[in-house]
């Protein structure tokens, strides 16, 4: 773990997302780049087995960038977010997702079995704070994990890559998860590399049967054959992100991405002279 | 919000709600946004859509010729039926308004095409 601040320690995540940090995530190609590469892995990761759309839930879903990578693989989803300057951006950038402001640790004010699928992208740390004096971490773990597991179907699966801040966090989480019912562990991808590891929450509902988690990512050489073709998947993914023309999440690339998602039929909000517009444009 | 969204939502995690479904739906502000149709995925939907819920909700906003009353049982045949569903569904959207629990009267406001489902933390389990 870098020894930069985090987060999570300077204000609680509805103060410390407001509208200058909102913005980064949809001017800083940097962040944009990182945070849909991670959500790109956690679809991956669901390892949905037919190419049907799914509902699926993307919790924390900020800015909507999340929401376009589910969007990319043709999914319909419902993003809940506890910023409203994040959900705010996210309505700026004209996400196809319907939105929610809500706090996962006030457990999930979903139907049981609406959705068959979650992802969460650099959220569920946030979970381990203590923002208020009448906040217990482990009561909102709980509640929001026992929640989740009753909103999922079974055989639903649910990923989420976060940033423990410790191995007592990171277990704190994986005790709460399982109490909750869930099945699953946590997958590193890079694991050689201190800046380029990432952690992956794999949870799993009702599969009894002894489950094998997906391998992971490394740059180190190659054990297995699955690992390469993982690898290679990977790669590609990453290449197809390169090839598209126009800058990545410019107004001419949103409109591409929408155009290619109309041929694929597949339900698109119409273009408007709002499409990408900057919020600084905005007075 | 969309109305598939309303028909997902509760609010048991309001203490001792027993079911908080459905959430009465009072529209200040509805609008309709044309979305592309996919009959296989509304067929797919379907089943998880409690119909009763829905038909109230279009009545509640003011989109009462929108479906049937109740649901056909071909649907998946039906293109005219899961035109209507659809359109139902993801097209007709609450911009502002309101929620209330059928339980404790809490309301959540819609603002923006936003429900605002946030609560105060001695309010929940
Ligand atoms: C690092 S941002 C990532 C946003 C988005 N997933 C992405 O990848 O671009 C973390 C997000 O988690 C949200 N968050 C933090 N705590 C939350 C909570 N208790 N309930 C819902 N969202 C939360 C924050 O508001 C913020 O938008």
């Amino acid at each position: 773990m870098s020894s930069a601040r985090r987060p999570e320690h300077i204000a609680p995540p509805d103060i410390f997302y407001n509208e200058e940090e909102a913005r980064k995530y949809t001017q800083n190609t940097r962040i944009m780049e990182i945070q849909s590469e991670m959500a790109t892995r956690c679809i991956e990761l669901l390892e949905i087995p037919d190419e049907e759309s799914r509902l699926i839930l993307d919790i924390g879903c900020g800015s909507g960038l999340s929401g376009e990578c589910l969007d990319d693989d043709g999914h319909t989803w419902v993003g809940m977010d506890i910023s409203q300057s994040m959900l705010s951006v996210a309505l700026e950038r004209e996400v196809e997702g319907d939105l929610l402001l809500a706090d996962m640790g006030e457990g999930l004010p979903f139907r049981a079995g609406t959705f068959d699928y979650a992802i969460s992208v650099s959220a569920l740390q946030w979970l381990c704070n203590k923002d208020k004096t009448v906040h217990n971490p482990i009561q909102r773990l709980i509640r929001f994990f026992t929640s989740l597991y009753a909103v999922l179907n079974t055989g639903g699966r649910a990923v989420f890559q976060f940033y423990p801040a410790d191995e007592n966090q990171k277990s704190l989480i994986m005790a709460q998860a399982t109490r909750a019912g869930f099945n699953g562990g946590v997958l590193i991808d890079f694991p050689e590399s201190k800046k380029k590891m990432k952690l992956y929450l794999v949870l799993t509902v009702g599969s009894t049967v002894s489950h094998s988690m997906p391998d992971a990512l490394s740059d180190a050489p190659a054990s297995t054959v699955s690992y390469a073709k993982r690898q290679s998947n990977h790669q590609r993914n990453k290449n197809d992100l390169r090839n598209r023309t126009a800058p990545k999440f410019s107004r001419e690339w949103i409109l591409e991405k929408k155009e290619r998602r109309r041929r694929q039929g597949k339900n698109v909000r119409s273009d408007t002279k709002y499409t990408a517009r900057k919020r600084a444009d905005r007075f | 919000m969309k109305l598939f969204t309303h028909n997902m939502l509760t609010s048991k995690m309001i203490k001792n709600v027993k079911v908080g479904y459905p959430l009465k739906l009072n529209a200040a502000e509805v609008k309709v946004t044309p979305s592309e149709f996919r009959s296989t995925y509304v067929s797919r939907m379907l089943p998880k859509i409690d119909w009763g819920v829905l038909y109230e909700a279009t009545q509640s906003i003011g989109h009462a010729e929108a479906i049937p009353s109740s649901i056909s049982d071909d649907y998946e045949k039906n293109e005219d039926f899961l035109r209507k569903a659809h359109h139902a569904l993801f097209e007709i959207e609450v911009i502002n308004g309101e929620m209330i629990c059928p339980e404790t009267g809490r309301k959540f406001p819609i603002k923006d095409g936003i429900p605002n489902m946030l609560v105060n933390e001695d309010e929940v389990n």
